[in-house]
C-alpha cells in the first residue's frame, strides 16, 4: 500500500502574503472574545462561584417539569434543572443560600429528601465560597505561571523575538477559547482551566515546531528574503502540523462523543484549542516575526552554543 | 548506517518489559495485587474517588473558638480568685481577644496583677492604671490552633472509624483544614452529622429561681433542646473528659437512653456533687444546649449515669458514639464536598475505556494509512507507550481520575507527534536526494531538538497544573506529564530501535514512507 500524503510535497502556499487578512481576522476574533467575556461573561461553574450541584439518574425518562416544581416549592430560591447526557440524567443546581457553609449543606439534605426514593444520586458537589475564591486564584496563578515559564523557555532556547511572537499567539488562543465559552455559555470549571492549560501547551508545541524550522532556515539561507524564508518554513512543516492536529483531533473527538457528559466540555475546549492553535502558529506566530526586528546574520548571538546539538553546529548548513 | 548500541537495545527492552509487567495486573480482577509490597509489579492503578465512587470532604477547624474559650476560662478563674482574695473589681469579661477587669482600689492593683499572672501560663498580663488585661501572644495562639487541629483530626478519625468506613483517608491540609476521603461512601450525610457536632458534654447545677434574662454572675442561660431556657451555674460539676465509656441502652420505660461511665476521678466528683445537692435539679449540657435537667433524687455514687432526652434509637447510638470518641476542641465547617455514586464511577470508567479504544483505533489506522510500515512501527511504540503510562501509574500508585483518563486519550493523540515529526523529516531528506539510511539518520537527529523543545513546553504546563490544581485536575496533570515523558521515550528510542533493526536487515533501496 502506498502511504498517503495529507499534504502534497513541496507546497508553497503564500501564508505570509495574506498575513494582513489573518491579522484582521484575529483582531476581530480577539475583540469579539473580549467583548463576549466582558459583556456576556463566563458561565462559572460551582468550582469557582461556590454552590451546589447534584446529578441524579431516574429509572425511566426523567420528568424534569415535575421535579422542577417539587424542588422550587422548597423555598431554597431558584433551583435549576437540566438534562445531562441522557434523558435519564438530570443535573440539579442549587443557588447559593443565605448564610454560611452550614446553610448550604442543609439545603443539599432538603433537596435529597424531597426527591422520590427511586432516584439514584450519581454525584453531589458542594463548593463553599471560601474554597471557590481560592480555586479561582490557584487557577489563575497556574495559567499565569505556565505562560511565564513557557515564555522564559522560548526566550532561552530561541531569541526574544520568538518569545514575543509565541506569547502573542498563545494569548490569542487562550483569549479566543475564553470567548468561545462565554459565547456558548458552557460551564467554565476546573476541567476547563485544565483544558486551557493543555491548549497552551499544545499551541506552544505547534509554534515551537515552526519556529525551529525558521531558525534552521535562517542559518541555512543567509540571503533569502524573510517573507520567502518564513513561507518556506511554514510550508516545510505544514505536513507535520496537519498530521499531528489530525491525530490529536481524532482522539479528542473520541472523548467528545464517547467519553461521557462530564468530559464533553473539556474535549470541546480542546478541539477548539487545537484548531485555533494550529491556525495561530501559521498565521500569527510566524508573520509577527517580521515586525519584531529580527536581525539575521548574527542569529547565533543569543543562542547558547552548548544547547545546540552537535549535528546542527556542524552539518546543519550543508545539504 | 543507523547506529543502535547493544546497551540501548537492552535498556529499551528492559523499560518496555518493566512497563508491561507493572501494567499487566490491571487486566485482572480488582484487588488482585493489594498485598504486594510497593515497588514490585502487581499493584493496580489507584482509582480516584470520581471513578470508584466515594466522598471527599474538606473541613475547616474553627480554631478561633478555642482561643475564645481559653480567654473565657481566664475570666472564670479571675472571678473565683479575686473573690477568694477579696479584691473588688468591675468590668470583668472578654473583649477583642483580651480578657480583663478593673480593680476598684488602686492599692490592690499589685495583688490583682499577681493573681492574674497565676491564671494562665500562656497569657501575658498588662496593667494600665487600675485595668488588668490578659492576652494571648501570637505564638501561644498559633500553638493553641495547631493543637486544636491535631486533636480534631484524631477525634474525626475515631468517629469515622466507629462507622466502619473502609480505608478512610484523613489528613491535615494547610493550617486549619482537614481533608477526608471516604471511598465507597456516596452519601456522606451521616459522617457529616457525626463530625458536625463538637459533642462537648458537661454537667452543671441549675441556678434555681434565677431570671433567665438577667442571669446572676457565675451563671448563664442556655436553651433547652425541647424548648424553653434554663439558667445554669457556669461551674462544671463534671465533664465528658471524665468519661470512659458510653453505650446506647433503654431505661425502665423502654425509652432510648445513653448510659455513661465515669473514670474514678469523675465518678468521685459526680458522687460528691450529687450527694451535696439532693433534691435540686442539675443540667446535662451538650454543645451549648440543655438535653435534660432532672432533679437529683439520691446521690449517684456508682460512677455511672444515664442521659435521657427523648432520643430516637439512632440518636442515642450516635450520641454514645460521639461521647466515646471524645469531644472536638472546636466546631468544624464543611468547606467543600464532592461525592460520586458507584454507578457514575463505573459509567465513567466504561465511557473512558470506549473513548480510549475508539481514539486508539482511529489514530492507529490513520498512522498506517499515512506512513505504511513506519506507521506500524509508530503504532507498536504507541502500544508500549500506553503500557508504560499504565505501568508508571501502577508503580507510583498515583491516582487515576476521570480527567486523568482524558489525559491518557489525549496523549494517544499527541504521542504520535514525535514520530510524525521524525517521519516528515525523513520524507524531506529523501526528497532532498539522500539515500534511505542517510535520510533516516538525518531525520532522527534533526527532529530531536524540535521534539525536546516542543515536549518540554507542554511538560511545563503539566507541572503547573499538578502543583496548583486540586483533586481531579491534579489527576489530569499526572497522566499528561507521565504521557509526555513516556511518549518521548517511545518515539525516540522504541520506534528507532525497530527502524534500525529493519534497516539493518533489509538494507532497503527505497523507504516505504
Amino acid at each position: 500500500m502506498k502511504p498517503l500524503r495529507l499534504i502534497p510535497r513541496n507546497t508553497s502556499v503564500q501564508f505570509i502574503r495574506y498575513r494582513l487578512i489573518a491579522f484582521a481576522l484575529s483582531a476581530l476574533l480577539m475583540l469579539g472574545s473580549i467583548g463576549a467575556v466582558l459583556g456576556i461573561g463566563l458561565n462559572f461553574g460551582i468550582d469557582f462561584k461556590g454552590g451546589t450541584l447534584i446529578e441524579v439518574q431516574t429509572e425511566g425518562p426523567a420528568d424534569i417539569a415535575r421535579m422542577r416544581s417539587t424542588l422550587n416549592a422548597l423555598g431554597l430560591g431558584d433551583i435549576s434543572l437540566q438534562e445531562f447526557g441522557s434523558e435519564r440524567d438530570v443535573l440539579i443546581r442549587i443557588q447559593r443560600q443565605e448564610g454560611e457553609e452550614a446553610e448550604q449543606i442543609k439545603a443539599i439534605e432538603i433537596v435529597r429528601e424531597a426527591l422520590p426514593s427511586d432516584v439514584e444520586f450519581r454525584r453531589t458537589e458542594f463548593v463553599g465560597p471560601t474554597v471557590g475564591q481560592e480555586l479561582i486564584e490557584a487557577g489563575a496563578l497556574a495559567v499565569g505561571l505556565a505562560l511565564l515559564s513557557i515564555l522564559v523557555y522560548i526566550w532561552f532556547r530561541f531569541e526574544w523575538q520568538f518569545g514575543v511572537g509565541a506569547l502573542v499567539a498563545l494569548s490569542h488562543d487562550i483569549i479566543s477559547t475564553l470567548g468561545l465559552f462565554a459565547l456558548i455559555q458552557h460551564e467554565f470549571n476546573l476541567a476547563t482551566v485544565a483544558a486551557v492549560l493543555t491548549i497552551a501547551g499544545y499551541s506552544i508545541n505547534d509554534t515551537v515546531v515552526v519556529y525551529d524550522r525558521v531558525r534552521e532556515n535562517l542559518r541555512r539561507y543567509k540571503t533569502m528574503p524573510l517573507t520567502e524564508l518564513f513561507t518556506k518554513s511554514i510550508n516545510e512543516t505544514l505536513s507535520r502540523t496537519t498530521m499531528t492536529s489530525v491525530t490529536t483531533l481524532l482522539a479528542l473527538f473520541a472523548i467528545y462523543f464517547f467519553g461521557g457528559a462530564v468530559l464533553a466540555d473539556f474535549a470541546l475546549a480542546m478541539i477548539w484549542g487545537i484548531v485555533i492553535g494550529t491556525y495561530s502558529s501559521i498565521f500569527i506566530a510566524v508573520p509577527l516575526l517580521l515586525y519584531t526586528g529580527l536581525r539575521r546574520g548574527d542569529d547565533d548571538e543569543g543562542v547558547d552554543e552548548s544547547l545546540v546539538p552537535e549535528y546542527e553546529r556542524t552539518g546543519g548548513k550543508g545539504a | 548506517m543507523m547506529q543502535f548500541e547493544t546497551w540501548k537495545t537492552i535498556l529499551v527492552a528492559f523499560v518496555c518489559l518493566a512497563g508491561i509487567a507493572y501494567a499487566a495486573p490491571n487486566l485482572f480482577e480488582k484487588g488482585i495485587g493489594d498485598d504486594v509490597p510497593t515497588g514490585v509489579p502487581g499493584k493496580q492503578i489507584n482509582l480516584g474517588l470520581d471513578l470508584q465512587g466515594g466522598s471527599y470532604l474538606l473541613l475547616e477547624v474553627e480554631a478561633e473558638v478555642v482561643v475564645q474559650e481559653r480567654l473565657e476560662a481566664i475570666v472564670d478563674g479571675a472571678r473565683r480568685s479575686l473573690r477568694e482574695a477579696r479584691i473588688g473589681y468591675v468590668d470583668l469579661g472578654v473583649e477583642d481577644g483580651t480578657a480583663g477587669f478593673t480593680v476598684r482600689e488602686a492599692s490592690e492593683v499589685e495583688r490583682a496583677r499577681e493573681i492574674a499572672a497565676e491564671l494562665d501560663s500562656d497569657a501575658t498580663v498588662t496593667v494600665d492604671g487600675t485595668r488588668v488585661s490578659l492576652s494571648m501572644g501570637e505564638e501561644a495562639i498559633r500553638q493553641i490552633k495547631i493543637n486544636a487541629v491535631q486533636q480534631s483530626i484524631e477525634i474525626v478519625r475515631r468517629r469515622v472509624d466507629e462507622t466502619g468506613t473502609r480505608e478512610p483517608l484523613i489528613q491535615r491540609q494547610g493550617d486549619e483544614r482537614i481533608l477526608i476521603q471516604l471511598p465507597g461512601i456516596d452519601d456522606p450525610q451521616r459522617i457529616k452529622e457525626l463530625i458536625g457536632q463538637t459533642a462537648k458534654l458537661t454537667f452543671h447545677l441549675v441556678a434555681v429561681g434565677a431570671d433567665a434574662n438577667r442571669p446572676p454572675p457565675g451563671s448563664r442561660t442556655l436553651p433547652q433542646v425541647d424548648g424553653g431556657e434554663v439558667v445554669i451555674e457556669r461551674r462544671v460539676m463534671v465533664s465528658g473528659e471524665n468519661l470512659v465509656d458510653a453505650q446506647p441502652s433503654f431505661d425502665q420505660s423502654n425509652q432510648p437512653v445513653v448510659t455513661i461511665r465515669f473514670d474514678s476521678a469523675g465518678g468521685q466528683r459526680f458522687g460528691r456533687a450529687t450527694a451535696d445537692n439532693v433534691g435540686k435539679p442539675f443540667a446535662i449540657v451538650l454543645d451549648g444546649q440543655v438535653i435534660s435537667a432532672p432533679v437529683i433524687r439520691e446521690p449517684i455514687l456508682g460512677g455511672s449515669a444515664q442521659i435521657s432526652g427523648r432520643f430516637s434509637v439512632q440518636e442515642a447510638q450516635d450520641l454514645a458514639l460521639l461521647l466515646r470518641a471524645g469531644a472536638l476542641p472546636a466546631p468544624l465547617t464543611v468547606l467543600e464536598e464532592r461525592s460520586v455514586g458507584p454507578g457514575l464511577g463505573a459509567d465513567s470508567i466504561a465511557a473512558g475505556e470506549i473513548a480510549a479504544v475508539i481514539g486508539l483505533v482511529l489514530v492507529v489506522g490513520f498512522m498506517i494509512v499515512c506512513y505504511g510500515l513506519f506507521g506500524l512501527f509508530a503504532n507498536i511504540a504507541l502500544f508500549f507507550n500506553i503500557a508504560l503510562i499504565l505501568g508508571a501509574l501502577s508503580a507510583l500508585q498515583a491516582t487515576l481520575t476521570l480527567p486523568g483518563i482524558a489525559g491518557i486519550v489525549l496523549t494517544i493523540g499527541m504521542a504520535v507527534d514525535a514520530n510524525v515529526l521524525i517521519f516528515e523529516r525523513v520524507r524531506e531528506e529523501i526528497d532532498a536526494g539522500r539515500s534511505p539510511i542517510n535520510a533516516l539518520d538525518a531525520g532522527y537527529s534533526r527532529a530531536l531538538t524540535t521534539i525536546v523543545d516542543s515536549n518540554l513546553t507542554t511538560l511545563f504546563a503539566a507541572i503547573f497544573l499538578f502543583a496548583l490544581g486540586s483533586g481531579p485536575v491534579k489527576g489530569f496533570a499526572v497522566t499528561l506529564g507521565i504521557g509526555i515523558m513516556t511518549s518521548m521515550f517511545t518515539a525516540i528510542m522504541v520506534t528507532r530501535l525497530f527502524v534500525a533493526l529493519w534497516a539493518r536487515r533489509r538494507r532497503p533501496a527505497s523507504l516505504p514512507i
